[in-house]
């Protein structure tokens, strides 16, 4: 009948064992460990995750896993001005228009998509983090210089940015991989701002300022981690963007390299002259980046419904 | 009471299907409602009250149904018409007023138009008629100036007045039954008092039935003729308002009717008058009644010197921004010129409605907020403005308790590092000793080692309660400051963290600067009491001073609001 069971207190030292102050954290549900246990149990979070488990390891095992080295033409003599070969037994998915094997270079390819996404996530991530924490950390004129920062960010077109950084340091991946870094910075910034600003209000954060803590330590220890929820999710979310960025940017050619290189986009730009001679040189590429943006963009709103503290009641 | 009821639920259970499997919110359920009588459901948050109402209504969120018995209204069940038959009833035959009147109005619809749009879509009238309808029903409902306001929007309503446009709405068509949700508790005591009187006589006039869901049980035997008493999803005990005040059956009844602080209250000025002074001490728990001794003292010793924090004159001003783009910007003195002083290990509280500036001065005295003029002596020593390490004095010996026990704790913090936190930011001796502080205080507001390991969601509200009150004593303070401390809880966890609180008082010699808007609760558990109204301080002196012979019509009036102030109980017994 107790409404609050609180009432029964066996209160032996014993239940804690000794030399253990800290690691009594491995037993309660924490809000993280929560999120992990209903991630378990949505069938959306298990395919989306296992999408990207496949996608991560085709990218590392890349050179166990391909045929052929990622710029090798092993069926250039037999490609006609009129006739790209189709599967056979030794290019299991058949040649393109210079020759390559479209499987190898679909493997190789899963590799630059994987590099370009995180490291430009990362970037968006490392600057959005750090503008946000200052933001959200002190207020006042840093608030409002970061933020209009921030702004002027936001109101350069991302295709102008990525074509300006092209033109200073030429055609490259690096140019994608920072022209997609810097635009998801401000989306990470105001994320984090204005998570941190939620939490701030709190009471448990007065608490801690009233427990004398200084406002490192609140902030470090309080306020940051539990602002961290949302911002992780978009970073997942960000990584299926990001790969499609990526495939448009080197489709319009940012990327440089040769037009044999195996990076999706690219190859979806050289299929374009052969969309009818051989569509599926432009339909498997485009598959690979639908597929595996699906597999992020499913695993990051499982995340999100998971760390949901309105869904979170168990 | 005679003829064929109204609205009878018989043996009714919802069920709500979760990830956890199916989980009955309700069993088992069955009572009356007469043509023209109120009912009310009393119950603690989690009984199934709203559950209850909310089938009625057929209003259930997705997730639940009805999965056994019957809901009938005039003879017809509810349960088995189909979802469009339901939604016909509603509006037309069963009204109802929300809980929240702040998230219950379209923000960009006027009011007005709400209500004409209830009316044209129930077929009770249409455009320039409706138009009008809406105005006297407002205007019915207590709103002044009904004719302007029906043409503002929400947020330039009051508390009061949304909800008095809810009960407009509600009442729009005339149901013969009204369900009424909380349908007060939202509002302040005074406004609440206003709007319950004017629900009453609307009823009443047209002769509409009403549900009274709430889980004060003063209010409920005050406005209702017969109570059903819910916990756990089943109902308890049934009965005549007054007969289950005097004589409650089951268990559960008899500890809501001891926890409830409104019949709490009402039981101490009821034994004043008859002069049994025993009977009141056991509601009573601020020290100065705990032993009749002390009080004697503290008259004739005149140890005025021994205060714990003296606040003299002591003001805030807030700069707000200005109405146009460069206007500058205004003034708002949200404390003015407030004095008062705590006796070392006594209770003050200050009382007074949303807006009056109690939870500002509470913040003041924490030093979290520094005061625009005046000063706030602790200990003898000036408050604010000081050093780093004066600071961290001053904190050691200062800590909040706060209103909710949902948004105190960090919940990534594990309960053993919520309490440890503090006596490691003060480098309180060495890890072993820490745990075995941790140990005590888990022991000192009675609650299980177990729960260490835990994380505050996976707690129940009164338990995080419990944890806040250890992490704020962790580092032996002298002053406890408790903003609305118990305002968040159920009435039977908040007897019991009152009761806490009193005991460690006298045990640890606590003081209390203790903010409510609760006059009842402040009633049971302070020895001085400060009225608050715009920032003022209106009334101060002992809390028998102040609730016997209240000297301003204000607090008169906060005295009034609290619920069953009229009841006759049983005192003697």
């Amino acid at each position: 009948m107790t409404g609050d069971p609180s009432a029964q207190s066996a209160l032996t030292d014993t239940v804690v064992p000794s030399g253990r102050t800290n690691k009594a954290d491995d037993v309660g549900a924490s809000q993280w460990r929560v999120a992990m246990r209903r991630l378990r149990r949505n069938p959306g979070a298990i395919i989306g995750a296992v999408i990207v488990l496949v996608f991560v390891l085709v990218a590392l095992l890349a050179p166990v896993l391909a045929p052929f080295p990622a710029e090798a033409l092993p069926g250039r003599a037999e490609i006609r001005p009129t006739f790209i070969p189709g599967p056979s037994d030794a290019y299991p998915l058949g040649l393109d228009r210079y020759g390559g094997d479209l499987l190898s270079k679909l493997i190789w390819g899963a590799r630059a998509s994987l590099l370009i996404g995180v490291l430009s996530t990362v970037i968006g991530l490392l600057g959005g983090m750090l503008l946000g924490l200052l933001a959200g950390a002190f207020g006042g004129w840093i608030d409002t210089a970061v933020m209009r920062l921030v702004d002027l960010m936001l109101s350069v077109p991302s295709l102008l940015l990525a074509v300006s950084i092209a033109a200073v340091i030429g055609q490259s991946p690096r140019a994608i991989v920072i022209a997609i870094g810097v635009v998801q910075i401000p989306i990470f910034a105001r994320l984090l701002r204005g998570s941190m600003l939620a939490q701030r209000g709190l009471d448990y954060v007065l608490a801690a300022s009233s427990l004398g803590l200084s406002r490192r330590t609140v902030t470090m220890s309080h306020v940051l981690p539990n602002s961290l929820g949302p911002v992780i999710v978009q970073a997942t979310l960000m990584l299926a963007t990001a790969v499609i960025e990526a495939a448009g940017l080197s489709f319009l050619g940012l990327g440089g390299g040769a037009p044999t290189t195996a990076e999706w986009g690219r190859m979806l730009a050289q299929a374009q002259n052969e969309l009818e001679v051989a569509p599926r040189l432009a339909f498997l590429p485009g598959a690979c980046i639908a597929i595996t943006a699906l597999g992020f963009t499913l695993f990051g709103e499982a995340l999100r419904e998971a760390l949901d503290p309105k869904t979170r009641k168990r | 009471m005679t003829g064929s009821p109204l609205l009878s639920l018989r043996d009714v259970e919802v069920t709500f299907t979760t990830e956890a499997g199916s989980l009955p919110a309700a069993r088992g359920v069955s009572f009356d409602v007469h043509p023209g009588e109120t009912v009310a459901i009393v119950g603690e948050s989690g009984s199934g009250k709203s559950t209850t109402a909310a089938a009625v209504i057929g209003l259930l969120a997705e997730n639940g149904a009805v999965t056994r018995g019957q809901i009938l209204f005039d003879g017809q069940d509810l349960a088995a018409l189909p979802h469009s038959a339901t939604s016909r009833l509603r509006g037309s035959d069963i009204g109802m007023v929300p809980q929240d009147p702040m998230s219950n109005l379209n923000p960009v619809m006027r009011v007005g138009d709400q209500i004409v749009e209830a009316l044209e879509d129930n077929g009770v009238a249409r455009g320039a008629a409706a138009r009008r309808r809406a105005v006297e029903l407002l205007e019915e409902a207590g709103l002044p100036d009904a004719e302007r306001r029906a043409r503002q929007y929400p947020h330039e309503f009051s508390g009061g007045m949304r909800q008095r446009a809810l009960i407009a709405m509600g009442l729009s068509c005339r149901p013969r039954l009204l369900i009424a949700d909380e349908p007060t508790s939202a509002l302040d005591v005074t406004v609440q008092r206003v709007i319950l009187d004017r629900l009453d006589e609307l009823t009443a006039e047209l002769g509409t039935a009403v549900l009274l869901i709430t889980h004060d049980l003063g209010l409920a035997a005050e406005r209702a003729s017969r109570i059903v008493v819910m916990y756990g999803g089943e109902v308890v005990e049934t009965g005549p308002a007054l007969e289950l005040l005097r004589d409650p059956q089951h268990e559960y009844t008899q500890r809501l009717l001891a926890a409830a602080p409104s019949l709490a209250s009402r039981r101490i000025q009821l034994a004043k008058v008859t002069g049994l002074a025993a009977v009141a001490a056991r509601d009573l728990l601020s020290v100065s009644h705990g032993d009749g001794v002390d009080a004697a003292t503290e008259g004739a010793g005149g140890t005025r010197t021994d205060s714990i924090i003296e606040v003299s004159g002591v003001s805030k001003v807030f700069q707000l921004r200005g109405k146009g783009l460069f206007s500058r910007t205004e003034a708002f003195t949200a404390v003015d010129d407030v004095s008062f002083v705590i006796p070392r290990g006594r209770t003050v509280a200050i009382v007074g409605e949303s807006g009056s500036g109690k939870s500002t001065v509470a913040r003041m005295m924490l030093d979290l907020i520094p005061p625009t003029s005046g000063s706030i002596t602790f200990n003898g020593e000036r408050v604010g403005g000081a050093n780093r390490a004066a600071e961290v004095r001053f904190r050691r010996q200062v800590q909040p308790i706060f209103q909710d026990p949902y948004a105190s704790l960090d919940p990534l913090y594990s309960i053993y590092r919520t309490i440890e936190e503090p006596l490691r930011a003060h480098d309180f001796g060495t890890a072993a000793q820490r745990r075995e502080r941790v140990h005590e205080l888990m022991d000192d507001v009675a609650l299980s080692p177990t729960l260490l390991r835990r994380y505050p969601a996976e707690l129940s509200g009164g338990q995080r309660q419990r944890v806040a009150i250890a992490r704020a004593l962790a580092l032996n303070p002298d002053l406890v400051v408790c903003d609305e401390a118990v305002s968040a809880l159920d009435v039977i966890v908040q007897s019991q963290i009152l009761r806490l609180l009193a005991d460690l008082q006298s045990r640890l010699g606590l003081s209390y600067l203790f903010i409510s808007h609760d006059l009842a609760v402040v009633r049971q558990i302070a020895d001085h009491v400060c009225v608050m109204q715009d920032g003022r301080i209106v009334e101060q002196g002992t809390a028998d001073d102040v609730f016997d012979q209240p000297q301003t019509p204000y607090t008169q009036m906060l005295l009034d609001a609290i619920p069953g102030a009229g009841l006759e109980l049983g005192v003697a017994s």
